[in-house]
């Protein structure tokens, strides 16, 4: 059962919310299960992929699977990056044999963070409490790339005091997408405009989602409007 | 060929972001096809799974091309139909123009047609001095206006009923209404004297059927019955990869259609098609002539990458779903193809370089492939395009899109092969940020490239010490040095 979990902390949260990776460690510590973190790790070079540059991509994505290939289970708290990793780490490695069998079996075994906490240890109740609103933004590769809905739901709803809210379209996109976001800013905003008030219509006090670019995003939006709604990655909402 | 205008694209969201008119129409458009049709999905007696039995039947269609359209070709001219391939768009309108000159065409009526649009033949049937009707309601409108469709299935989505009124009584001399079953008539009314009078009816192909031999046309309003059967002559346009094997393919494909196009379970209007009329047979054209045009697809064909694009049966259901097109509507992509498909599409049909916009001004949320009623997976073309882009392409006459950024992600991978190099940028980058404008803790003006992010938003600083240092500090570092057994 407790199987030692290491951690693939996603290069956004490394740099700019060091605090949400904390937070991850302190749920694994609450369940009692040893968490190790390579502290070799740098990003798995979603940024470049997605943005055509292919090469430079497989560079980070081979340091990433010569880092982590020891690893027996290995959980991040954002859903595009095991979606890289998962899935498009294949494409990466279309025309070569080994390294594509290399990053399967990487990808075999790394879980999204509420996908590994309900899925694979049927955990539901971390004993959180939050005494407010909450509503859940489902981020686009965490929902249709890993399928994953119900499993942050049921994390949620277990918060004590805590009431979750749906909100009008969560399943739509944010209007982040990477460099999208600053290339096309003004339908990123655009985009980004009908979540923010789909957010303000549930009357909700926390927006919790499981991808921190999406949540940076969101709230530097609701920062830029002065609201005062605010955002939190499921980790920080679960770890109390 | 119809106009290209790709290279347009920031200007074309520009304004349809400033048109609240289009906004409004786009909004209630989109949540009101889009989610009606995931629910339809939902409903088909052999469940949602038949997309992705939808996905393997054009998969295999497509690799059998060859074969099917050959198979196609024998049984049409077996009912005395006539084909013509055409390697391009001018080919296909010469030979139209060809068989409407010879017997005199004056006047030609049309059902609702995509590729038509993308080779231009109206403005070339034109030039001829013929006169040339849309007869769908929203083709109709869009031709009255001098526009073009900014939508597959719904061309005038971006135009209200009060312009539509001022249209009609400026064109068809019909008193100022905004009642939509008035203006209804009143196109009706126009659009029969048209039908009777004309001397070719001109459609596309929805698909076509290769063991039988037809094609077929779909429609809700029945234009497409009537311009098909009612002149002497009938001239189908399909663009090549709109075939399958068997009528049972077919048949589920169909259904697939009008689920993604509308959440139907069935167009209103489905015409089977096979030939001109035979002797002893009421209805029907003298002459059937199936024009198949290439146009770029055998090109698309022949490249694995980029095959999947062609199973695009063109319901729109990927642009009813696609939070970008959402927000700048059909015009501004350029060319006929809009929303996702259209981003994938119109690179490859009209260069990549000067399409570049369409494939990178999206976000990947992927839901243009979970709307998709043969799933074709639009983000992974997408993210091939853009790679094309990053680096060159020969083969696609593809060149480097971006220099600048080309050097900047060589010296990001070197970086992040490196956690001790990778450290001091983020100190450095944690330094500099601190000569930024900055609120309450948030970074309020970002500096070029990144500055598009802070015209809207807020920007979270990047923290004065990583998770890394902060994890290394409590428990030591490990495998920094590279790739040490664990």
């Amino acid at each position: 059962m407790n199987h030692p979990v290491t951690l693939f902390v996603q290069c956004l949260v490394d740099a700019l919310y060091p605090e949400v990776g904390e937070a991850v460690v302190r749920i694994f510590q609450k369940l009692g299960i040893p968490i190790e973190c390579p502290t070799a790790q740098t990003c798995c070079g979603q940024p470049a992929f997605n943005t055509g540059y292919r090469k430079e991509a497989r560079s980070a994505a081979k340091r990433f699977i010569e880092i982590f290939e020891g690893a027996e289970r290995i959980v991040c708290p954002s859903g595009s990056c095991v979606h890289m990793v998962r899935h498009h780490y294949a494409d990466l490695f279309a025309d070569d044999p080994e390294w594509a069998r290399r990053a399967k079996e990487i990808g075999a075994r790394t879980y999204e963070l509420s996908e590994y906490l309900v899925d694979v240890l049927g955990v539901e109740d971390l004993g959180a409490a939050y005494h407010g609103k909450i509503t859940y933004h489902d981020s686009c590769h965490l929902l249709r790339g890993l399928g994953i809905a119900e499993q942050p739901r049921r994390l949620i709803r277990h918060v004590r005091g805590a009431e979750l809210i749906e909100m009008k379209d969560s399943e739509r996109c944010c209007g982040f997408g990477g460099a999208f976001s600053f290339k096309y800013p003004d339908i990123s905003a655009a985009i980004l405009d009908d979540k923010v008030k789909n957010i303000v219509a549930t009357g909700a006090d926390l927006v919790v989602g499981c991808d921190m670019s999406c949540l940076m995003s969101i709230q530097g939006r609701l920062s830029r409007i002065g609201s005062s709604i605010a955002v939190l990655h499921i980790a920080q909402l679960l770890a109390g | 060929m119809s106009e290209i205008r790709t290279e347009y694209y920031r200007d074309g969201a520009r304004k349809a972001q400033q048109d609240p008119v289009l906004q409004s129409a786009l909004a209630a458009a989109q949540s009101r096809i889009g989610g009606a049709t995931a629910k339809a999905y939902m409903d088909f007696p052999e469940g949602p799974g038949l997309r992705l039995l939808g996905h393997d039947i054009r998969m295999k269609a497509i690799e059998n091309l060859d074969i099917l359209l050959e198979t196609l070709v024998e049984n049409i001219q077996k009912k005395g139909g006539h084909v013509h391939f055409a390697k391009d768009g001018r080919e296909a309108t010469e030979y139209c123009k060809e068989i409407a000159l010879s017997r005199g065409v004056r006047r030609v009526v049309k059902g609702k047609s995509m590729v038509t649009e993308e080779i231009g033949l109206n403005s070339a049937l034109m030039e001829e001095g013929i006169k040339v009707t849309e007869t769908d309601l929203g083709e109709f409108i869009v031709q009255l206006a001098g526009e073009h469709p900014s939508h597959i299935i719904a061309p005038a989505v971006h135009k209200t009923r009060r312009e539509i009124g001022k249209l009609f009584s400026e064109k068809l001399g019909i008193p100022y209404t905004t009642d939509p079953p008035t203006l209804t008539q009143a196109a009706r009314k126009a659009l029969r004297e048209e039908f009777l009078s004309a001397d070719m009816g001109i459609s596309g192909c929805n698909l076509a059927c290769a063991e039988t031999g037809h094609i077929t046309t779909v429609s809700n309003e029945g234009n497409i019955r009537m311009a098909t059967t009612l002149p002497k002559i009938h001239v189908v346009f399909m663009g090549m990869e709109r075939i399958v094997a068997r009528l049972e393919d077919h048949d589920i494909l169909l259904r697939l259609l009008a689920t993604g196009a509308a959440a139907q379970k069935m167009a209103v209007y489905v015409s089977y098609i096979g030939g001109p009329r035979t002797p002893g047979q009421q209805d029907g054209p003298e002459e059937f002539h199936l024009i198949i045009l290439d146009n770029g697809r055998s090109r698309i064909l022949a490249d694995e990458e980029f095959r999947e694009i062609l199973c695009c049966i063109r319901c729109a259901a990927c642009l009813n779903v696609c939070p970008v097109y959402g927000k700048i509507g059909g015009h501004a992509y350029g060319h006929t193809y809009c929303g996702p498909i259209g981003a994938v599409l119109t690179p490859l049909l009209v260069g990549v370089n000067r399409a570049k916009d369409l494939c990178m001004g999206e976000t990947l949320c992927g839901a243009c492939q979970a709307a998709c009623p043969v799933n074709i997976d639009i983000p992974r073309m997408l993210l091939s395009l853009r790679a094309k882009l990053a680096d060159g392409d020969p083969q696609w006459s593809v060149t480097r899109s971006s220099l600048m950024e080309k050097a900047f992600y060589m010296a990001w991978a070197g970086m992040v092969r490196d956690r001790r190099m990778y450290e001091l940028a983020l100190r450095a980058v944690s330094g500099a940020q601190k000569l930024l404008p900055r609120r309450e803790g948030w970074v309020h003006r970002l500096p070029p490239p990144f500055h598009g992010w802070s015209i809207h938003r807020d920007m979270k600083p990047v923290s004065g010490k990583s998770f890394i240092r902060r994890w290394s500090e409590t428990h030591g570092r490990r495998g920094e040095g590279g790739n040490e057994p664990r």
